[in-house]
């Protein structure tokens, strides 16, 4: 990647890597991200944010397998539903909730926003508000990683209802007459904004669209996070072989509306609990309990520790500046390189 | 004349003989757009404004049909189509896919063979994703068929800075289609603007592009619901008169401009430009002569913003008439920030407006803007 934007990259780089090694590690930044995203709703009601969030409560899973997946050489192209990916990646919650705040500690300074999450030392391009923006752009990644014959991959994260629009097309299309090492990961959480996709969507799985690029695709329960993560290193080493694209559909579920003005109200009743019954931070919980890999610990004793690092998150935020009149015309155009 | 295909012709017929018997109906019963006494003028939210200007447009032309993201079921992203599903049905209102060129492009070939489309774009950057369908086929489709279709075709936009949606959310994008022949452009500054551009735009037989501004749609304003208050695309409107200089504003900037004018010492016509293409030129112009100041405040950067076209066209014609250089008043060429602060900074407030006017009438020299320290 591109020079460190500051010398916390190695701590974050730090995060990304304890995933791989440490499976108690994956339940704790599955809790983080709840966490975080249930605080930022709560900084919304307290008022001490304005404009608006999409957070991603729910769909943990899909973010930390694909954090576990990948290398922070990698390259991720994630949508404006981007916290959980940009902790998953290693992007430290000081930095997540900073930027939601528009302070100085954010991973932008404060100039970008909830939708706008970056880092490019965990290989994270500045997440696209622009529904399909970042399916092509990830395929641009693709191109580099192969054109210098690197063993990298490119990732583009989005939700089913980018599936229909032209750019997802033309990217998945691209990738695959190109042979690129890029992963196209679909978080098919049933709704495109308001509306449920049997109303947007001619198709109900949407692998099958990979049908029409020649494609290699897969779907996952998005709610296992083993299988997500199974799912994802498979399309990794076929990518990294020279063996090109994959398509994967994760299944999941966000608990919450489109956005901060969203209630939901479009959903079927009983469908919110079903996939409740179903939570991936639960699942995983339990199941690294019943193998013995807790520590010792309950599921409930760490979770209330992750809260715990999470208030102090808050509190280093709170206290940060926000950014500053220079900084608006700090980055409009890149230097000439000497 | 345009083609008219014969199945819109039977069409039109059929309704007009099913409309006559449901005329009015059920809508003043309970409808969220109509708030209290069926009294004019109503004091309306911009959201409702627009649709109640859609929804009299749908009641008289069973050809005017509306679509966009989330626009029927869940009725708008910022409720401006409440009620029309229940009212007018599916046929006629639908949402649609995350697609803005698919249903762009529909919303074109729609307009040429006898609908006529209104498009809900949710952000007007989202255009981008379509803008091939905007500027390059709705604009050209009369002019390459030599007049032979038409393109009756409303695209609707919301737009602006001020509500922490970050810069991929909060531009307002006027020059972006500024200057395409074949296209015409207006901005709401309110509920009543809005019911009257929009109901302007449905009737026009070309594509209309009309932003309305994000931070308004809540904002209630009294509406004149009827024929009268349609407002004929091209025209600006003078909201506050006085001698010493012409405020030209639009949209977001034309409260800007009346809170500066009421805070300040100077006496200024104030005017509401309403429509960029075509736009007022004549009405500018007289009130320049007038006063010998021309002030044009903008919310998008200063390099391109479209008070240039304004000021060009007004220095041109009324230059001995000038007391002082043409001041426009924008924001600075960067990005919309998204932290609060920095994003009030960004807009012209009504304060820097009122002391830019201030410094300029008294030096007759136009003063710098306050980001040019920064540049």
């Amino acid at each position: 990647m591109t020079a460190k934007m500051n010398n916390s990259g190695s701590e974050q780089i730090q995060r990304r890597l304890e995933l791989s090694s440490s499976r108690l590690s994956r339940l704790e930044r599955m809790m983080e991200i709840r966490l975080v995203e249930d605080r930022i709703q709560d900084l919304f009601a307290r008022g001490l944010i304005s404009g608006t969030t999409h957070t991603s409560q729910g769909q943990e899973a899909v973010s930390v397998g694909l954090g576990v997946a990948t290398r922070p050489t990698d390259v991720v192209c994630c949508t404006y539903r981007g916290h959980g990916v940009a902790l998953a990646l290693g992007i430290k919650p000081e930095a997540v909730l900073g930027e939601v705040l528009g302070r100085q500690i954010g991973c932008m300074g404060g100039l970008g926003g909830s939708m706008h999450l970056s880092d490019p030392d965990v290989g994270l391009l500045p997440t696209f508000a622009i529904v399909g923006a970042g399916t092509p752009v990830a395929v641009g990644a693709a191109l580099t990683f192969a054109t210098t014959q690197s063993d990298g991959v490119a990732v583009s994260v989005f939700g089913d209802g980018a599936t229909n629009i032209g750019g997802f097309h033309e990217g998945l299309n691209l990738a695959a007459v190109w042979n690129l090492p890029a992963i196209f990961i679909c978080e098919n959480n049933l709704y495109g904004e308001y509306s449920p996709i049997a109303s947007t969507t001619a198709v109900t799985d949407i692998a099958t669209r990979a049908l029409s690029y020649g494609m290699n695709a897969e779907v996952v329960d998005g709610q296992d996070l083993d299988a997500v993560e199974a799912t994802i290193a498979r399309a990794v080493a076929r990518a990294r072989k020279g063996d090109g694209p994959t398509l994967i559909e994760a299944k999941t579920y966000r608990y919450v509306g489109h956005s901060r003005s969203d209630k939901a109200t479009y959903r079927p009743e009983g469908e919110l609990e079903a996939w409740l019954a179903r939570d991936p931070i639960t699942l995983f919980g339990a199941k690294l309990a019943e193998n013995g890999e807790l520590n010792g610990q309950t599921v409930d004793e760490i979770f209330e520790r992750q809260r715990g690092l999470i208030n102090a998150a808050e509190e280093v935020v709170l206290a940060s500046p926000p950014g500053s009149i220079p900084q608006m015309f700090a980055h409009v155009l890149a230097p000439a390189t000497h | 004349m345009a083609v008219i295909l014969e199945s819109i012709v039977k069409y039109v017929a059929n309704v007009e003989v099913s409309r006559t018997e449901s005329r009015l109906g059920r809508y003043q019963e309970g409808s969220p757009m109509i708030e209290g006494e069926q009294v004019t003028p109503m004091r309306m939210r911009m959201n409702q404004a627009i649709t109640r200007a859609i929804s009299d447009e749908m009641e008289l032309d069973p050809r005017v049909v509306v679509f966009g993201e989330d626009i029927a079921v869940a009725e708008g992203p910022f409720k401006t189509s409440e009620g029309l599903l229940a009212k007018f049905g599916p046929l006629r209102v639908r949402d649609t896919p995350i697609s803005e060129t698919g249903f762009l492009g529909a919303a074109v070939g729609a307009a040429m063979t006898g609908l006529r489309p209104v498009a809900e774009i949710m952000f007007i950057e989202f255009v981008g994703v379509a803008f091939d369908q905007v500027v390059t086929e709705a604009a050209l489709m009369h002019y390459l068929s030599a007049g032979r279709f038409n393109v009756p075709m409303v695209v609707r936009a919301s737009v602006g800075s001020g509500l922490g949606f970050g810069c991929q959310h909060s531009q307002t994008l006027e020059r972006w289609m500024l200057g395409t022949p074949g296209l015409k452009l207006a901005v709401a500054s309110g509920a009543r603007t809005a019911y009257g551009l929009t109901r302007a735009a449905i009737r026009d037989n070309n594509p209309v592009v009309i932003l309305e501004p994000r931070s308004l749609y809540g904002e209630r304003e009294n509406v004149e619901v009827g024929e009268q208050s349609i407002i004929e695309l091209g025209t600006a409107e003078t909201l506050q008169s006085g001698g010493d200089v012409t405020v030209v504003t639009l949209g977001q900037t034309v409260h800007v401009g009346l809170e500066a004018a009421a805070s300040s010492s100077w006496s200024a016509d104030v005017m509401d430009l309403r429509s960029l293409m075509p736009w007022d030129k004549e009405a500018v112009i007289q009130s320049v002569r007038r006063t010998g100041h021309l002030v044009i405040v903008e919310e998008n950067q200063y390099t391109g913003g479209w008070g240039t076209e304004i000021a060009a066209h007004v220095m041109s014609k009324t230059f001995s008439d000038l007391k002082a250089p043409i001041l426009r008043i924008t924001a600075p060429d960067v990005p919309v920030p998204y932290g609060l602060e920095l994003e009030q900074r960004f807009l012209p407030s009504a304060t820097y407006v009122s002391e830019q006017v201030s410094a300029l009438l008294s030096t007759k020299q136009a003063p710098a803007p306050w980001w040019e320290e920064y540049l």
